[in-house]
Order: structure tokens, then sequence, then C-alpha cells
């Protein structure tokens, strides 16, 4: 909790994209999270994204459940529009918005409690039906707002805060994603911005379900010595297996990674995803090859992490649909009602 | 204008060349040194050798440093900073860093702020003698390096707080030293009245020795009394504030010229402090000026004239020649007096007068025109009797390498009418009265050659300070001089190194009350500077002795005050309990703080998340953390609001109060 307001004052060279807007223009009101929350630190790389990406908040719609997590969009954009749902309900949320007005950009924000336990079917169901949406998981492997019991991310064998070990097996979401057929799936570390904020960027620009599962640290129920979702825990085993770059239309690819080991995806929009593949069997096209990998990581007690799996083919749900590419709330009655004319014309193709 | 390694303290050029951090122990943090010179093409022109002979300093000091090393790197990285070293925390506190008596500003206007003026009148008077007196005349060094000017836009009025504490404070006669029951039986002469002199005396007393004042004038205060109008500085500021030290126990001789130091050295004295300051006007000798002499007056003695009460009026029109300050004063004070056409001329562009911006601006408040670009070029008299005088137009032309000059522009002459011209085009030194054959050797511009720490000449016994070391300066260098002349004289007589300069006293103690409670107000006011209220002008100007600016009430006083960012309330970083969590990272509003690894300086300075332009604001360098990389933290523009350390959750950022005491005699 902080008292202090945050000066509007910024940097005098702060840059400004291409909207006119500096990075501080997207921030929200000051959190009121513990401090050293990797929360914090996951909500200032997506105001780091949208920025970067010169997107107008108009344009974004915040979404989520309850928990820790789900407080945070209050902490970033604060022009965006927003909806906080009920426990575990922000995918169904998402699903109506969608429909209504698939033009926005929905930013979902939900935490391990929120996604694998009390919304795990909707999680499951949003993932399978290619819901466009960047479904973000701030997972901290506790629930940190009834002083940290385990969550079902946590690891079994790690330990509470208190001393105990935990018993069960986890839910693997990347995991769980993949198998359902996700076409964006990553994991990440609110420490590493270098990491997190281009597969934020490709995230939001990939049409379709795309999961991040970011684990942020609980600092003050979960980052303590025996618990594997701990700053130190997660730097130590930490395995990244891609480095990635997120290159918009019209900009030159810079990066110079060495010949075989780059892997270009183009988006839907034109704009193209650099992937330097830091393990060499690592292939994030291929979703077998995924899921073996994050089962053999989990065996070693390896934290995988970057671009984990990709499908750039894949339709989003209003292209299953075939929703119409208007988006419905901008339909008005005209449009709806065409008369009985039209009717009669329709009647008669369906002889 | 090419200013490049310039810098202006008060009117006069300097040079300064930054030193390379690994040098600093070694060399300070940058060298720098006078030019002595009022004139920015002349300064333009001395710097090259400066410069030159700088860098070749640094060159050698870097070469001695490898050579130590044993090894040649191959890629430096920046060292850790030196919290320890007491001018790191200090430089970040800009306002005390450029004051040269280093008076601890945010403190005493954290005291303000709180209703206790008698404490930040004392806090001012410690370090610079004369809260009252340069609360209303300080040529503000401060005030340019105010962190607001990088920040926002316009510093905190600090000169004007100052006055604040003066005009506030209870009756201080108590909490000022005494001197002791029993004098140390030195005995030290100090010879001119300014505030050199009283600074001096004020620092030695306490001490027991038994000093004595030679003053020319029939009473003390120097150019404070006889160089600024009481329209400026009352009168019962200025004796308050020297009656202060003369009560301390100051035996004083005044109407006591002294007219040989030769002969003045055969007294009983233990040591001679000089401070006559700069008294000498410069003249303009140009055609008529003997004929016309009758209406022909140098600028500081008519100042002086009119504050001895020597005259009371002057001709209807007058002309000011000169851009300082002392023709601001003689233009007003004019006016005062009952002229009515009173007009300024200067040589160069208006842009480049040397006066104080705000006293340019008073003047001009006061309907005064100032003509650039006019060069005197003869008195015009009728038999002796002076009634105008010609000017010819110029304009200033650069050369690529700065160098100005005045070159006349094909204009006709221009004839401006006056019953009376006042000369202010600059003050020199005068030591006809020092004999050349003493041991006491005399240097460029015929100036003593003094030294710049301990203000010695060359002969042992006579210590310079104030105008009289290094030439027209201002009130608080006489202050910043007297305090350090009298380290030396103490160490003089006590038989010690004068070299072995004392320590400054210097403590950190954290505002972290609880939680989330801290001991300073840390809302950054967007406030804009709030203006001084002034006297109604048809009142003002009928009399030398209304005093034209009012000053702050106490409402004022609280909302200037909170425009105050704490920059002595530092950021402590300490690595041991730095988690690495990126929770400063991200809530830094200017964006300060970076966790990367290390490089050589201008590497660093060029990749953090916003390039760290502004070399003359250092970079906090971290030890190393445990993923490798090292905290750094651009000092520029930080707001001091203390949320990294809010948002800090193992406390490795902490939020504590620096004080910085330069050292005095008797600490």
């Amino acid at each position: 909790m902080t008292y202090i307001v945050k000066p509007v004052n910024h940097h005098p060279n702060l840059e400004k994209n291409k909207l006119g807007l500096t990075r501080r223009d997207y921030e929200g009101t000051i959190s009121t999270l513990c401090a050293g929350c990797g929360h914090d630190s996951i909500s200032a790389a997506v105001i780091e994204a949208c920025y970067d990406l010169s997107i107008s908040s108009d344009q974004i719609a915040k979404l989520s459940g309850i928990g820790c997590s789900s407080k945070s969009p209050s902490y970033f954009l604060n022009q965006a529009h927003g909806f906080n749902s009920v426990h575990g309900r922000m995918p169904s949320v998402a699903t109506g918005a969608n429909l209504g007005n698939k033009d926005l950009l929905y930013l979902g924000v939900s935490g391990d409690g929120d996604t694998a336990a009390i919304g795990i079917g909707q999680f499951m169901h949003a993932a399978r039906r290619q819901l466009n949406i960047t479904y973000i998981v701030e997972n901290n492997g506790t629930y940190g707002l009834t002083k940290g019991q385990f969550s079902a991310t946590n690891d079994q064998g790690s330990k509470s805060k208190y001393g105990e070990e935990n018993v069960f097996a986890p839910i693997d979401l990347p995991t769980m994603a993949i198998q359902l057929g996700a076409g964006f799936v990553g994991r990440s570390f609110s420490g590493d911005k270098q990491q997190l904020v281009p597969l934020l960027k490709a995230a939001m620009k990939f049409e379709g379900f795309s999961l991040i599962d970011i684990i942020s640290p609980c600092v003050t129920f979960n980052n303590h010595l025996g618990s594997t979702k701990s700053f130190d825990h997660i730097r130590e085993h930490n395995e990244s297996v891609s480095s990635l770059d997120f290159v918009p239309i019209g900009k030159e690819i810079k990066t110079t990674y060495k010949e075989g080991t780059k892997v270009d995806v183009p988006l839907h929009d034109g704009a193209m995803l650099t992937l330097e593949k830091l393990s060499k069997k690592y292939n994030p096209l291929d979703k077998g090859q995924a899921i073996q990998s994050l089962n053999e990581a989990e065996k070693n007690g390896k934290v995988l992490t970057g671009l984990l799996f990709i499908n750039p083919e894949v339709k989003d749900h209003a292209e299953i649909l075939n929703i119409s590419d208007t988006p419905l709330n901008q339909l008005a009655e005209k449009e709806l009602c065409p008369g009985a004319k039209k009717l009669a014309k329709i009647n008669a193709s369906l002889n | 204008m090419d200013t490049k390694y310039l810098f202006k303290r008060h009117n006069t050029y300097w040079v300064k060349v930054a030193v390379p951090k690994d040098l600093r122990k070694e060399l300070g943090f940058d060298l720098r040194t006078s030019l002595h010179t009022h004139d920015l093409s002349e300064a333009q022109k001395l710097r090259e050798a400066v410069v030159e002979g700088f860098k070749s300093q640094i060159f050698a000091a870097k070469e001695n440093l490898k050579q130590s090393n044993g090894k040649s790197s191959v890629k430096t990285f920046m060292p850790i900073t030196d919290t320890s070293d007491p001018q790191y925390y200090h430089k970040v506190v800009d306002c005390q860093y450029a004051c040269p008596a280093h008076t601890p500003v945010p403190e005493y206007i954290r005291k303000i702020s709180q209703n206790e003026y008698t404490e930040a009148y004392m806090i001012n008077w410690e370090s610079n003698v004369f809260p009252g007196i340069l609360g209303r005349t300080c040529d503000r060094p401060c005030e340019p390096a105010c962190r607001r000017t990088r920040t926002h836009e316009k510093p905190v009025a600090i000169c004007r707080l100052k006055r604040v504490a003066a005009d506030f404070k209870d009756d201080v006669s108590d909490l000022l030293p005494k001197a002791p029951s029993s004098s140390n039986g030195k005995k030290i002469a100090l010879i001119g009245g300014g505030p050199a002199s009283l600074t001096v005396a004020r620092d030695l007393i306490v001490m027991g020795y038994e000093c004595t004042l030679f003053e020319k004038d029939p009473q003390a205060g120097g150019l404070m009394r006889t160089n600024i109008p009481s329209f400026r500085l009352p009168e019962e500021v200025l004796d308050a504030e020297v009656n202060q030290i003369l009560d301390m126990g100051l035996n004083t001789k005044f109407n006591s010229e002294i007219t040989s130091l030769k002969n003045f050295l055969h007294e009983d004295f233990d040591a001679v402090f000089v401070g006559t300051g700069a008294p000498k006007g410069k003249d303009l000798n140009i055609e008529g000026r003997k004929e016309a002499k009758a209406n022909i007056h140098i600028g500081i003695d008519f100042l002086t004239s009119i504050a001895f009460e020597h005259i009371d009026s002057i001709g209807k029109k007058v002309i000011v020649l000169g851009g300082g300050n002392t023709a601001m004063d003689c233009c007003r004070s004019s006016l005062r007096l009952g002229a009515e056409d009173v007009k300024v001329v200067v040589r160069s562009p208006f842009s480049q007068m040397k006066a104080s911006e705000w006293e340019i601006e008073d003047a001009m408040e006061e309907n005064i025109p100032i003509f650039e670009n006019h060069v005197p070029k003869k008195f015009i008299h009728d038999e002796g009797k002076l009634t105008g005088m010609e000017f010819q137009k110029v304009e200033a032309v650069f050369d690529a390498k700065g160098n100005r000059s005045l070159v006349p522009t094909d204009d006709d002459p221009v004839i401006i009418e006056c019953d009376d011209v006042l000369v202010a085009i600059g003050q020199d030194n005068s030591f006809e009265w020092i004999e050349r054959d003493i041991g006491l050797e005399f240097g460029e511009w015929d100036m003593p050659v003094v030294n710049p720490t301990t203000f010695q000449s060359t002969h042992p016994k006579v210590f310079f300070g104030g105008d009289a070391a290094w030439g027209p300066e201002n009130i608080i260098w006489a202050a910043a001089h007297g305090h350090q002349a009298a380290i030396s004289i103490h160490k003089f007589c006590q038989n010690e190194d004068i070299n072995k300069r004392p320590e400054p006293g210097t403590n950190l103690v954290s505002q972290k009350m609880g939680l989330h409670e801290w001991s300073y107000d840390n809302d950054i006011s967007q406030a804009k500077r709030f203006l001084v209220p002034k006297a109604d002008q048809d009142v003002a100007l009928k009399s030398l002795k209304i005093e034209v600016e009012k000053g702050f009430d106490e409402n004022l006083a609280m909302e200037e005050a909170q425009r105050c960012l704490n920059c002595d309330v530092q950021t402590i970083f300490s690595e041991s309990l730095c988690i690495e969590c990126d929770a400063c990272v991200d809530i830094c509003p200017t964006d300060c703080i970076n966790f990367m690894f290390n490089g050589p300086e201008d590497e660093v300075r060029q990749n953090i998340r916003i390039p760290a332009l502004n070399i003359e604001q250092d970079l906090l360098v971290s030890k190393i953390l445990p993923t490798k990389r090292t905290m750094f933290k651009d000092e520029d523009v930080c707001l001091h609001c203390g949320l990294c350390a809010e948002r800090c959750p193992t406390g490795a950022w902490d939020m504590q109060t620096f004080l910085y005491e330069e050292a005095k005699v008797y600490s």
C-alpha cells in the first residue's frame, strides 16, 4: 500500500510514441499491492508494450476476475475500458464483450487461483474456442489475499511460508493450453522485462487465444527459501527456449541471430516475430515437441520460459463462427433488419 | 554563444573540466579556476590554454593510475560510487553545492515550512553570517543550480526564503556565540570592515582571539553599506547583522585608513587579514572627461556619497554608463534623488549585460530605458558645463571561435542630452598602500598572489579574502572566504600546517518513521514560483529609504517553501538487501533507476532507460548484484519523492537526510 501520490512530473527527455503519448500516459492509479509485488512489474511491462505499439487506450478492454492479480488492471491504462468480473468468470465476460465488439484488444488479467482453480473450466473453453484475447496469468503459486495457502499451480514439494510442503501435483497452464489448441502460448517471469515485453507485444498482435503464464513472485507469502516461485528460485532454474523480437510492419528486422538458429514467424497483420532458438532441438511450431519439452523441464525442476508454442495458421473464434466484419455493436437496425424484400430473397435462396 | 568549459560565478568566468570517476580521489570532482574576467570573449581566449593544462593533468593522472595498476584495462567499467566521500551526496544537493559558503538550503527551507524561523535563521547565520542582508542582495548562485530548473521550470526562490527567516525570526541574541571570558593572547588585525573581515572576526572571536578592525569609513559594513542602496537593503537590517559581530567583542578603529602595510606590520599583531574589497571604480577617459568633470561621477563613489548622505540631489537628465549591478543601483538611486529622465547606456547587447536578471527587471519596472550597443565617444560640454554625450552605435559580431567584437555600424553618432553622467563600467582593486618590497608578491593584473585554499599571501602573516583576493564578487563569496581564512589564521597562530584543511561534518539520518510514513514532506508541489510583493511605485520612487521588495508574508513563504524538492533527503541504496524485483524501476516517476550490466561511462550513460546526457550530474553506481547486474541511478532529475523506498519490499532503498556542514574554525 502506498500513500504517496506519484508525481505527475516525468523526465524531460521522455520519448513519445506515434500517438504523441509518453509511457507515463499509459499508467493507472498507484498500486495498492504489496511493495515489490511481481504483479506491479507485469503492469509496467503491459504499459511498456502498449506504449511501444502505439495503441490508443480506448481500443483496449481490460478484463479480470478476483484476486491480487485481478486488482492490477487498475494500475495500468487508466483510459482503457474495463470489467472486473466474478471470481473465475472473466473468460465468459470476455467472450460476450468479444462477440459484441471484436475490434477491441482484449487483455484478460487473471491469477493462478482465478484461472487454475475456480475458473479452470472457463479458461479451458476460452482456449478451445480460440477466443481472441491476450490472457495473462499472474502466477505466484499462492493465495496471497487469504494469507498464503497453496494454489493449484504450486509445485509438489514446494514449501509454504510456514514450513509445510505442498502434497499435490501442480496444474501446468501452458501444457494445458497447448493441448486445448491455443495458438500462442508463452511463459515468462515478472523480473525479466527484456523477455516479457516483446512476448506481450507479440501476444497482443496475435489473433486468437494467446496465453502468457507469468511467474510473478509473491513477496509477502511465497518468496522464501523452499518456494519454487521465489525470485531466487526462478532466476536459478529459468531456462529460456528462445529470445524473441517483435517487429511491427514496416520496420526493418535488425536482429542478427546466428544462421540456423533463427525462425521467422509472420503474424496476421504482416508483423513479424523473430525468434532465436536458444536450444537447438526446440521448435516452437511443433506442438508435440513443445509438450514434451515442458514435461521434461518439469521433471528436471526447470522452468521453461519464452515463446513455447505458436501456430500462426490458427483461426480465431470470430473467423470460425463467420461473424460479420463489422463488429456487432456497430450494426444498426438497418443492417440487422434488412426488410421484407431481402427476407424474401433469402427465403427464396433456401428453396 | 560558445561557453564550452566555461561557467559564470557572479560576474566572473571560470573554467571547469570534469574529472573521470576513477581519478576523483586524486583530483577531485572537477578541475576549475577563475579566469578573472567578466568578458565572454576574453574568457574564450583564455580558456584554451587552461583547458589544455587541465587535460594534460588528467592524462598524467590516468597514466599514473595505469602504471600503479600494472595493467592496461581492455574494457573499462564504471567504478562503484564511493558514497563515503562527503562530496558525492553534497553534489546531489545542487543549491548547497553551488553556494560558496555551502549553506544547507533544504534544511532551512524545511524549518521555514514548519514556521521555525529562528532555527532557519541560525542555520543560515552559521554558514553565511548575513542572512538578512543576503536574503535581499545575494547573487544567488544557488538558484540557477536548483533541481527545479531541470524538473520543472523556475528555481525555488531560495534567496527570498532566506529573507523570510530573517524577517520572522525571534530575538536571536541569546543564541549567538560569545567570546570566551579570557583571550588566547593572540592578536589579529582586520583591514577593511566589509563582509570578509566581519566573517573572520566572527569565527576567530569565539576562539579567543583579540580582533581589531580597521575601517576607513565611520561605520562597518564595507560595500554592503556603501554600494547597496537602502531601497534594496534597509539600514536597520544592515546594522543589526553587522552589530551582531561588533557586539561579540570586536575592537573597532573607524575612520582609520591604513596607508602603509609595511609600517602596519610593525604593529603588534600575530596575523593580518586584508579585506579591503575592490573599491576603485573604473573611469572613462574619453574626450571631454576633464573639462566636464564636475558632472561626471564614478558610480560606486556616487553610491557611497549617497549612503553617507553627502549628496542629496542630481541633475534632471542622467545617463548611467554600464550594464552591471552597480549601474542598476545608480540609475534607480538617481530617480529617487529627483532625476526625471534617466537612461542606462550599455556597450554590449542587452543579452550580455552583466547585471543580475532580476536587477535589470527592477530597473525596467521603474521605466528606466536601457540602450544597448552604444559605445561612448565623447562628453559634450559647453565651456565645461556638461550638456550631453556622443555614442557610436555598434553591432556585436562573433567569429568562428566565438570571440566577440563590437563593430561600428553605419548609423550616425547618437547624441543624448544630459546634466550628469554616472560611470559604472567596472571596479578595480586598489593596493597602492601595499609596498612591493615587503615579501608580498604581486602577480597578474597587479593582484596579490594568494593561495586559493588557504587565502594566505606569500607573506605568511598576511591573509586576503573577499574582493581583495580575487576581484569583484558577491557578499556570499566574502563570507565563504572569511571562514576559510579564519581556519588558516587559527592554524597559523597555533603553528599547525595550514594546508591540512578540516573535513566537513556530515550526517545521514533515515527519514523512515513507519511502514509508509516518512518524516519529510515528499509531495511535489506543482505551484509556480511565487512573486515577491513590492511597494507601490508612487511611494517607493519618492525616497531612497523605502524598501522596494516587501518580502514574502508567512503564507507565501509556506507555499514557496513547499516547492523545495528536499534534495538533501538522499536515496541510499544497499546492495545486500536488494532482491532485484524492479519495483523501484517501475515506480520512479522520472526513470532514474536502472539495473543493467556495467560498462564504460559513456556507454552506460547512453544505454540506460533515458540517456543521462547531463554529464554535470553523477550516476550512482552500485556494487555488482546477484544477477551480475549493477544498479545505476541518474541523479539528474530525481525528484527525491521517496517512491523507490516506499515501493521497495526489503528496505534496499532508504531516504536519508544528508547534512553537510562546511568546516569552520570552531567546529
